[in-house]
């Protein structure tokens, strides 16, 4: 008796926030998609329809105007390929940086565990913005790295540090830094020390023991933070545009820039699909890794 | 062994101090009285002139106003309708569109920004040409922007709890006759519970600190507070800024300070009571 009226309970508390993200996710983007084949002209809004009717018959005018322009332009090729050059060097410190930092986490004791756990998180609940901002600050001529390495005597001029690639870095890492230990400590915290132990009795050394046994188990926690924070580094406005060069932007800005600056709603439509493609396989892998540690995890 | 064990503590230790120190920066120099804000004046320092000055800036406290009301309303919507989808994800088994779901619940979370935003405002955009609503880009837009990345990441938070415990409890209860809606209230929600504050905490955090996605659906007349911050910050370092900051920072440490000392006192009760359940079975 209860079964239909259960089903259509069901329906409901599945259905609302799908609908909600098929309206406010999903569609979005099959606009963001149409607009990129339409051309640009002036008026509001700032582009031509897919399609215009003439005496009742459709008439498709689909346009490769802003996909040619974005591949005949070497400032968008430059500025692809250094988005992603930016996002995977970023992926690979904040790797070198987080992993021993989660794995000391991992082996730390029960009581000292949460509390690190918390320091670890509490950046990334207070502004990500203001976060970013300290670092003008620290990096300017007259800041604090500066007159602590002048007071060192360890230079004798200012040295310029904002607005390069190596202040660029400093943002990402510090903003994405959290991501990677997550996930890396989430895995490592499983491993059993048996193993370890066994490694260690036939005779291993630590770091043997460390390359064949530890390493290679938390490979889907190196796989699932790395795509953390590669796939929103990408895309990534905030930071290189206070801290990053001003002679080579981003893509995300790129974006931004044609949106805001040049209204060309079509090219910054192709930039937003161009910078989807390329992240369509990390995401799609990102979810596989998850799915199969939460499987993993789940397992007794 | 113990060399590694070494490495690794202090990569943790310079990680933290990597971590904190530019936090720990902008709390020093917001007591500054220097308008440089990199030099110490130490003959007037500390001092709380820039605190006066930031609450006499009416444009932030209008853009903070603006903000709670935005974090507020996109919190409690996306709380709800993140219960909702981490529910069906988490007790429903297997059902038609559930990839479909999966997938719509965990793409925004790494979904760039500025793609995000983009997308959000044309979609507005078209919506306001073919049936007139929104009217005009404002709290609303940035409202129901900020409501779908938020409810992803509360979905998470929701499902993971619900994964976390069996569901014998569930139907014991509705084999004792309760209907669905019953076992959810009496049952479901009380032990979600602490997941759905930790939910709407991020969910309010995430929204009232959005830039990007504000940036695109706010249209002209209105700006959030990190509209605003990053208007002033474009254009260099502003001691009034660091004050906010610090400001900011002392209420997110204090609110999660207090949470992490409830929940351990919450989880605390329940392993007693479970272990006084366990002596009265003897």
């Amino acid at each position: 008796m209860q079964q239909p009226e259960r089903h259509a309970g069901r329906r409901l508390v599945a259905g609302i926030p799908a609908l909600w993200l098929a309206v406010f996710f999903l569609i979005p983007f099959l606009i963001v998609l149409k607009i990129s084949f339409s051309e640009a002209r002036l008026a509001i809004p700032p582009y031509a329809p897919l399609i215009t009717w003439l005496h009742g018959l459709p008439i498709p005018s689909i346009h490769l105007s802003s996909y040619a322009y974005l591949f005949t332009d070497p400032l968008y090729l430059r500025s692809y390929l250094y988005s992603i050059m930016v996002a995977a060097v970023s992926t690979l410190i904040c790797l070198a940086l987080g992993y021993p930092m989660a794995y000391a986490i991992a082996r730390a004791g029960e009581a000292w565990r949460s509390f690190l756990l918390m320091l670890i998180v509490l950046p990334f609940w207070t502004s990500f913005l203001l976060r970013v901002y300290a670092w003008i600050g620290l990096l300017q001529n007259d800041g604090l790295v500066n007159s602590v390495l002048l007071r060192l005597d360890l230079i004798h001029h200012p040295v310029t540090l904002l607005q390069t690639n190596f202040s660029l870095y400093i943002g990402i890492v510090y903003s994405y830094l959290p991501f990677m230990i997550l996930p890396l400590y989430a895995n490592l915290e499983k491993h059993d020390t048996a193993l370890l132990e066994a490694a260690a009795d036939l005779g291993a050394r630590p770091l043997t023991a460390f390359l064949r046994v530890t390493l290679p188990q938390s490979l889907p926690g190196i796989a699932a933070g790395s795509l953390l924070v590669f796939i929103p580094a990408v895309g990534e406005y905030v930071i290189p545009t206070l801290l990053g060069r001003t002679d080579q932007i981003m893509i995300g800005r790129m974006l931004s820039d044609e949106f805001f600056d040049n209204r060309d709603w079509p090219v910054a439509s192709g930039v937003a699909i161009l910078i989807l493609l390329l992240l369509v396989v990390p995401i799609v892998l990102l979810q596989r890794v998850e799915r199969r540690e939460r499987i993993a995890g789940s397992a007794p | 062994m113990r060399q590694r064990g070494v490495f690794s503590r202090a990569a943790l230790v310079l990680g933290l101090v990597f971590l904190y120190v530019p936090i720990l920066s902008m709390i020093v120099y917001s007591f500054n009285n220097s308008r440089l804000v990199t030099v110490w004046d130490a003959a007037h320092s500390p001092t709380l002139k820039w605190y006066g000055v930031l609450f006499s800036d009416g444009q932030v406290l209008d853009a903070a106003w603006l903000s709670l009301r935005v974090a507020v309303c996109a919190a409690t919507v996306s709380t709800i309708l993140g219960i909702l989808a981490g529910t069906a994800l988490a007790r429903f088994g297997a059902f038609r569109g559930r990839s479909l779901l999966v997938g719509m619940t965990t793409a925004p979370i790494v979904m760039p920004e500025v793609i995000s935003g983009l997308s959000l405002l044309l979609l507005f955009v078209a919506l306001q040409q073919a049936i007139g609503w929104p009217r005009g880009m404002g709290a609303l837009t940035i409202t129901l922007a900020h409501i779908s990345f938020c409810m992803a990441y509360v979905t998470v938070v929701i499902q993971s709890r619900l994964a976390g415990f069996d569901e014998s409890l569930e139907e014991a209860a509705q084999d004792l006759g309760a209907r669905p809606a019953k076992v959810f209230w009496r049952i479901t929600l009380p032990l979600i519970l602490p997941a759905v504050l930790a939910g709407w905490l991020l969910a309010f955090t995430l929204s009232w600190d959005d830039l990007v996605i504000s940036q695109f659906v706010a249209g002209p007349g209105s700006s959030t507070l990190p509209m605003v911050i990053f208007s002033k910050v474009r254009l260099g370092v502003s001691p009034d800024v660091n004050a906010l900051a610090t400001l900011m920072v002392s209420v997110v440490a204090s609110g999660v300070v207090v949470v992490t000392l409830w929940m351990r006192h919450q989880q605390r009760r329940r392993e007693r009571d479970a272990q006084l359940a366990a002596a009265a079975n003897l």
